[in-house]
């Protein structure tokens, strides 16, 4: 068990648990969407240290490369489109701030006493020696039907956005029916159907 | 420290990364704001699945294949938010949810 390994890394798991949330706070009080988007990356990598200390070194390692490039892109996206991305003016930007307060506590509230008193099992089974072989071996064995699924649904994913994304279709250029002989283009020379 | 308690020390970490994103999806104005709400409480679900999995059940692979799910359900609200945003900012010229009330369904 984790106690096993020494109380420095339980100490790292609780330091690194405090600085996620501390981090996802920060996402949310800081003026600067930049600022606010480091701040998310920090919290992705706290977790991506516990999940390290827990063994799932694979995990830990998809999880913050997936997370350092996605605020990448993120950031890009809050300079392009977004009204104060610097927090150069301070403003606000929230809506019914109270209630959102107020359900967010709760549902922490909630789950907080459900996880103290809750009586976990204590197992006392064989951990395997690499975890990353473990999933590796499920994903293409007993849990098969789990990555189909994803595969579908990340494909879905790339067709739908595509289509949202594309600023003229065939028919904006051809009509409702594409029978348009010559594409209605704002610049003429388009590649024809 | 147990390990259970551990455990439980976690599970309440990936509790208040739950609060604090679900605070920030319903209150936040921006899109991206938004969908950096919803990514914290992606982020509770990736801990609590890794000590789910730790703590609890170490011979089954079932916790880790909730984190692979967990963070490919991140890229895909990624990939949906952006495309949503640029098709908003296209139609419109407009970054923030209030102005889109309309679609309420």
């Amino acid at each position: 068990m984790l106690t096993d390994l020494g109380g420095w890394v339980i100490a790292t798991v609780v330091a690194l648990g405090i600085l996620s949330v501390a981090a996802g706070i920060a996402v949310f009080v800081v003026d600067s969407m930049a600022r606010a988007t480091f701040a998310l990356l920090a919290s992705f990598l706290a977790v991506a240290g516990v999940l390290l200390a827990l063994d799932l070194v694979y995990l830990a390692v998809v999880t913050a490369l997936m997370m350092t490039i996605e605020m990448a892109i993120m950031a890009v996206f809050m300079i392009m489109f977004m009204m104060n991305p610097a927090g150069l003016m301070p403003m606000t930007m929230v809506h019914n701030a109270k209630g959102s307060a107020v359900i967010g506590a709760g549902a922490f509230a909630g789950l907080t006493v459900g996880i103290w008193t809750v009586d976990w099992p204590t197992r006392d089974v064989s951990r395997p020696a690499d975890s990353t072989r473990q999933l590796g071996e499920a994903i293409m064995g007993s849990h098969m039907l789990v990555m189909l699924v994803i595969g579908i649904g990340l494909f879905a994913t790339i067709i739908a956005g595509t289509v949202l994304a594309t600023a003229r279709g065939r028919y904006d250029r051809f009509g409702a029916d594409l029978a348009a002989e010559h594409p209605d283009d704002p610049v003429p020379g388009g590649l024809p159907r | 420290m147990t390990a259970e308690l551990v455990l439980q020390v976690v599970l309440t970490v990936a509790a208040g990364l739950i609060g604090v994103g679900l605070f920030g999806a319903l209150s936040q104005q921006t899109i991206v704001m938004v969908m950096m709400g919803l990514e914290l409480v992606l982020n509770g679900v990736l801990l609590a699945g890794g000590a789910a999995w730790y703590f609890l059940a170490p011979d089954l692979p079932d916790a880790q294949m909730l984190v692979v799910v967990a963070l490919v359900v991140m890229a895909v609200e990624m990939a949906m938010g952006f495309a949503v945003t640029i098709a908003f900012y296209r139609a419109r010229q407009i970054d923030m949810i209030d102005m889109a009330s309309d679609l309420r369904g």
